[in-house]
C-alpha cells in the first residue's frame, strides 16, 4: 500500500470512526488541486441533454431559433423528480436533436444544442438575500426551479432528498472527495469556503438541522484551512477530518467513519437520521437561492498524463469534452482512454463530442504508462485481497465465482446489492480479474430476471383473462343459440300444430286462438333475434377494447 | 477518432499473482541455504528435478486443457509447488521419487481437480503424503545434519548418490547415516517417537547427539531460516499474519499445558516450534490461498486446527511428524470453515 505521492501534506484527522477495507492507490490530485479554477472561452455548441439526472425530463419551453437569455430555463420540469434545464449562456437554439450523452454506451439522447452569441447576457434573476424570510417549502421549489441535482455523485434532485421530512441527527456536508486525480471539490472549498458555509446554512434552516459534519479528507490542507476559516465560530458545524482512505467519500462509509453507525441494507441515511451533501450542491444551492441563478456551471478536472495542462475548470453545462480537452493541450496515444470521472469508478467515453453534465466531476485522460489497462485475467487463488478490501465486508471472490456460475440466488443471499461498485476489489486483486465488471452484469442479468418474470406474470394474467372471457362468451352464445333454435322449433311446432287444426278442424273457436299463439310465437321469434343481433354487436365491441 | 473502452476501476495495484510466488521463492532462500549448509547439496538437486518435472507437467496439463500455456506458467505456481516439495523429502531421495511426487501434485492434485485455484488440496503436501505413503523408506532416510555427521558428500557423490542411490564408492544411503559410534542417526522427532515408545525419558532422549541448544541440531536453524523467510512474506503483505499465528498457537499452546502436565513424556513447545516441518508449514504451505479459508477469522481457525491436529499426530500419532497430514486433513474443512466465518456485510446488523 504504497503513498507515491510524497509531497502530499497530510493533516492529521479527527474521527474515531472507521470502515473496513479501503485502498491506499497513488492520489495524483497535485497537478489539478495547486492552481486555481480557471474559465475557458465559449465553445461553439452547448449541448443539454434533456435527461441529466434521475427522473423523467421536462417539457420543451423553446424551439428551434429561438434566443435565449443566460440562465433562461429551456424545460419544464413535469413531475415532482424532474428537474428543469436552463440556458448556461445567451445564445440561440440551434437544433433539438439527437446526440450522443456521456453515458458509458454513448447513446444518442434528446438534446437542446445552442450556439452561443459570446454576450453572455443574463435573463431576470429571482434573488433572495434573506432567505430566512421565506417559508422552506418555496425553499425548496426554488432549488427545483434552479435544476439542482447532487453534484457529488449519482446526481439526484436535492430538492427532493431535502424535502423529505424526518427529523435528523446530523447533516453531513461531503468534501471528502477519495478518488484519485480528481480535485474539483477541493479547488471549490479553497476558493468558494465562504460561498460553501452559506450553503450549508441554507440547507441547515430547510431541515431545521442545528447539527453539521463537515467532512474533508486529510490530504487536502488548503480547503481545511480555508473552510475552518469560513466556519469560523459557528458551534453548529463541525469540520471532520477524515484519513486518506478511497473510499472514505462513498455515503455508506463516510456515515460509519463519522458515526460509527451502518445505513441498514436497503434503507436511506434519512432513515436513521443522517443527510448527505456535496460540497459542489452546497455551493450551487447558494447560488439559487442567494444569486437566484440557477445550476448552470460546474468545476471540472482536467487531467491525466495525456493533458498538458492539468487543472481545474469552471465548465458550462453543455460544453463538449472536446472543448475542455482542447483547451488543455491534449495528446492522444495510440488506444486512448479518456474517462469521465476518476480512475476507479469512472466509465470510458467511447467519443468526446459529448457534454459536461451536472455529474461530471473530471475528465481524466490517462497514458498507458499511467494507468496500465488490465493484463489477461488469471484464475482466482482466493488470496482474499478482495475481501480485505471490500468498504462492504463482502466475499468478492465468492461473488466473482457465483456471478461466473450464473447463480443468481447464491449472489442475492451473499448481498451482491450491498455492492457499490468501488472497485477497490478489483483494484488490489492479484488476478486482475475485473470484478466490478462480472458484478455490473450479474445486477443487470439479475434485474432483467425480474423484470422478466414481471412480465411473464402480467402476460399470463392477461392470457388466463382472455381464455376466461372467450370461454364465458362461447358459452353465452351457445346458449342463446339454444334458446333461439328453441322459440324457433316452439313456433314451427305450433304453426304446424295451427295448420292441422286450421285443416282438421273449423277455425270457428280454435282458429282465433290458434292465430293468436302464431303470432305471439312469431313475436317471441323475432325478438330472440334482435336480442342475439345485439349481444353479438356488444361482443364485437368489446373484443375491440380488449 | 475512437477511443478505448474499458471497465472501471481503470487502474491496478502493482501486486500480481505472478510476483507474489516470485516473493514466495525468494522468501524461501534463508531456509533453503541453510538446510543445504546441514544437509548436503542434494536439496538443490532436488529442487532443479522438481522444477523441471513441474514445469513440463504443468505445460503438457496446459496444453491437453486447451490453455493458453504462457500465461499458466508465467504465474509460477508449478515452481512454488515444485520447490516447496523439492525441499520437504530426504535431500538423498532417489530422483524418481520427487518426480513422482510433482508430477502427482501438478497432474492429479492440480490439474485434475481443475487447475489453478481450484483446487482443494495443497499439492506440494498431497504429493509428500503419497510418497510417505508409498516409499516410507526412501522418504525417511534423512541424513544427519554435517555438524554431527560422519558423511559429507561433495556434489558429484550428492548426484550419483540421487541418481543411482549409492555413492560412487558404493554406499548406500542406510550406510551414510550412521553416526559415529555405528548407530544409524534418526531425525530428532523420530528419535523423540522411538524414545518414548522404547520407555525413555525425554531428558534421555536429548542426550542424544542429534540435540543441541534449543532442539534439534541442524533442524532448528532450518526452521529459523524458514521463519525469517516468513515473517519477509508477512511485511511484504504476501501472506496474512493469521495462518502462521495461527498455526504456531494452535500447536504451542497444548504442547506447553501437555509439557507442564509431562516433562518426561511430552514435547516441549519450543522443539515443537523448531522441529520437523513446523516453520515450513506455518508460513509457506498451509499458507498457499487456494486451499486455505479466505476470511482472516476463517485463517485463524485454519491455521490451529493445523496446529492441534501436527501437536496430536506428533504426540500420539504413527508418524513423527505430522504437518503434511494436518495441512490436508485442515483443506478437507476449508468449505465449512469458509461459511461460517462469513463477516457480516454493511448494513445487515453488527459487525464482528
Amino acid at each position: 500500500m504504497s503513498r507515491p505521492d510524497n509531497n502530499t501534506i497530510y493533516v492529521s484527522s479527527n474521527v474515531s470512526g472507521h470502515f473496513p477495507g479501503g485502498i491506499h492507490p497513488p492520489e495524483r490530485k497535485a497537478p489539478a488541486c495547486n492552481k486555481p479554477i480557471r474559465s475557458l472561452p465559449l465553445p461553439d455548441e452547448l449541448i443539454l441533454p434533456v435527461r441529466q439526472h434521475i427522473g423523467p425530463s421536462g417539457n420543451m419551453l423553446v424551439e428551434p431559433g429561438q434566443r435565449v437569455d443566460k440562465g433562461q430555463q429551456l424545460t419544464e420540469a413535469s413531475l415532482s423528480l424532474g428537474l428543469p434545464l436552463h440556458a448556461p449562456t445567451s445564445g440561440v437554439i440551434h437544433a433539438i436533436e439527437e446526440r450522443p450523452t456521456a453515458h458509458a454506451s454513448g447513446l444518442p439522447e434528446l438534446a437542446i444544442v445552442i450556439r452561443p452569441d459570446g454576450e453572455n447576457r443574463w435573463g431576470n434573476k429571482h434573488a433572495i438575500p434573506d432567505y430566512r424570510e421565506v417559508e422552506v417549502s418555496r425553499l425548496l421549489e426554488l432549488i427545483q426551479q434552479a435544476g439542482i441535482a447532487g453534484l457529488g455523485g449519482a446526481g439526484f434532485p436535492t430538492a427532493q432528498k431535502l424535502a423529505q421530512q424526518k427529523p435528523l441527527r446530523h447533516l453531513i456536508i461531503n468534501g471528502v472527495e477519495c478518488e484519485p486525480y480528481i480535485a474539483a471539490d477541493d479547488g471549490l472549498m479553497q476558493e468558494y469556503a465562504e460561498d460553501i458555509i452559506a450553503g450549508v446554512k441554507i440547507l441547515q434552516y430547510i431541515t431545521h438541522c442545528d447539527s453539521v459534519l463537515f467532512a474533508i479528507e486529510n490530504n487536502k490542507p488548503k480547503a481545511i484551512e480555508a473552510i475552518r476559516t469560513a466556519i469560523g465560530d459557528d458551534s453548529q458545524i463541525a469540520l471532520k477530518v477524515v484519513p486518506t482512505k478511497y473510499p472514505s467519500g462513498g455515503e455508506k462509509q463516510l456515515i460509519e467513519l463519522l458515526t460509527g453507525e451502518q445505513v441498514p441494507s436497503g434503507k436511506l441515511p434519512m432513515d436513521i437520521g443522517y443527510l448527505m451533501q456535496n460540497v459542489g450542491t452546497a455551493y450551487a444551492v447558494k447560488r439559487a437561492i442567494i444569486h437566484g441563478e440557477p445550476l448552470l456551471e460546474r468545476v471540472v478536472t482536467v487531467t491525466g498524463d495525456a493533458i498538458k495542462e492539468k487543472r481545474n475548470l469552471w465548465a458550462l453545462l453543455g460544453t463538449p469534452i472536446e472543448h475542455l480537452l482542447k483547451e488543455s493541450g491534449f495528446t492522444p496515444e495510440n488506444k486512448q482512454r479518456v474517462i469521465m470521472g476518476g480512475p476507479m469508478m469512472g466509465f470510458t467515453l467511447p467519443s468526446i463530442d459529448v457534454p459536461v453534465i451536472k455529474t461530471t466531476n473530471c475528465i481524466l485522460a490517462p497514458t498507458e504508462a499511467e494507468l496500465p489497462a488490465p493484463g489477461p485475467e488469471l484464475a482466482c487463488i482466493r488470496c482474499g485481497a478482495c475481501a480485505d478490501a471490500c468498504p462492504a465486508t463482502l466475499q468478492p471472490q465468492q461473488l466473482q465465482l457465483l456471478a461466473k456460475a450464473k447463480d443468481y440466488d447464491a449472489l442475492d443471499e451473499q448481498n451482491l446489492f450491498d455492492c457499490i461498485e468501488c472497485g477497490a476489489c478489483a483494484y488490489v486483486c492479484p488476478s486482475e480479474i475485473p470484478l466490478v465488471h462480472y458484478y455490473r452484469k450479474a445486477k443487470a442479468e439479475i434485474r432483467n430476471i425480474v423484470r422478466e418474470k414481471a412480465k411473464a406474470e402480467h402476460a399470463r394474467q392477461r392470457f388466463e383473462a382472455r381464455q376466461e372471457r372467450l370461454e364465458r362468451e362461447k358459452q353465452e352464445r351457445l346458449e342463446r343459440h339454444r334458446k333461439a333454435a328453441e322459440a324457433r322449433k316452439k313456433a314451427q311446432a305450433e304453426k304446424a300444430e295451427t295448420a292441422t287444426t286450421d285443416n282438421k278442424e273449423k277455425p270457428e273457436s280454435g282458429g282465433k286462438s290458434a292465430a293468436v299463439a302464431a303470432a305471439i310465437a312469431r313475436a317471441k321469434a323475432k325478438k330472440a333475434a334482435q336480442a342475439q343481433k345485439a349481444d353479438e354487436e356488444n361482443n364485437s365491441a368489446k373484443g375491440n377494447e380488449s | 477518432m475512437s477511443f478505448k473502452i474499458a471497465s472501471s476501476p481503470h487502474g491496478h495495484s502493482q501486486h500480481s499473482t505472478s510476483s507474489m510466488m516470485r516473493w514466495v521463492c525468494y522468501a524461501l532462500v534463508p531456509g533453503v541455504l541453510i538446510q543445504s549448509y546441514f544437509f548436503g547439496f542434494g536439496v538443490w538437486f532436488q529442487i532443479i528435478l522438481a522444477v523441471i518435472t513441474a514445469l513440463i507437467a504443468e505445460s503438457a496439463c496446459i496444453i491437453a486443457r486447451d490453455r493458453p500455456a504462457m500465461s499458466a506458467l508465467r504465474d509460477n505456481t508449478a515452481l512454488v509447488t515444485a520447490i516447496l516439495l523439492a525441499i520437504s523429502i530426504p535431500p538423498l531421495a532417489p530422483w524418481w521419487i520427487i518426480v513422482i511426487g510433482t508430477l502427482f501434485a501438478i497432474v492429479v492434485v492440480k490439474h485434475v481437480y481443475g487447475g489453478m485455484g481450484q483446487n482443494l488440496f495443497n499439492p506440494a503436501m498431497a504429493g509428500y503424503v503419497l510418497l510417505l505413503i508409498s516409499f516410507p523408506v526412501q522418504m525417511t532416510n534423512w541424513l544427519p545434519p554435517s555438524t554431527i555427521g560422519e558423511h559429507s558428500l561433495t556434489l558429484w557423490q550428492t548426484l550419483h548418490t540421487i541418481l543411482f542411490e549409492y555413492t560412487p564408492a558404493g554406499y548406500s544411503v542406510e550406510q551414510l547415516r550412521a553416526g559415529i559410534d555405528g548407530v544409524t542417526m534418526a531425525t530428532p522427532l523420530d528419535a523423540i517417537k522411538t524414545g518414548l515408545t522404547q520407555g525413555f525419558t525425554l531428558t534421555e532422549v536429548y542426550a542424544k547427539p542429534q540435540f543441541s541448544f534449543l532442539a534439534g541440531a541442524g533442524w532448528q536453524w532450518v526452521n529459523l531460516g524458514f521463519l525469517i523467510g516468513g515473517l519477509l512474506l508477512i511485511q511484504q503483505r504476501i501472506i496474512s499474519w493469521h495462518i502462521p499465528v495461527g498455526l504456531i498457537a494452535g500447536l504451542c499452546v497444548p504442547a506447553f499445558f501437555a509439557y507442564l502436565f509431562a516433562p518426561d513424556l511430552m514435547t516441549g513447545p519450543v522443539v515443537h516450534a523448531l522441529s520437523g516441518a513446523t516453520m515450513l508449514g506455518a508460513f509457506f504451505i498451509a499458507t498457499d490461498p487456494v486451499s486455505a479459508a479466505t476470511s482472516n477469522r476463517g485463517r485463524v481457525i485454519f491455521g490451529i486446527l493445523i496446529g492441534v491436529l501436527v501437536f496430536i499426530i506428533r504426540s500420539w500419532g504413527g508418524y513423527p511428524d505430522g504437518v503434511a497430514f494436518a495441512v490436508l486433513l485442515a483443506n478437507m474443512c476449508v468449505p465449512i470453515i469458509d461459511r461460517y466465518t462469513r463477516p457480516t456485510v454493511y448494513g445487515h446488523g453488527e459487525r464482528k
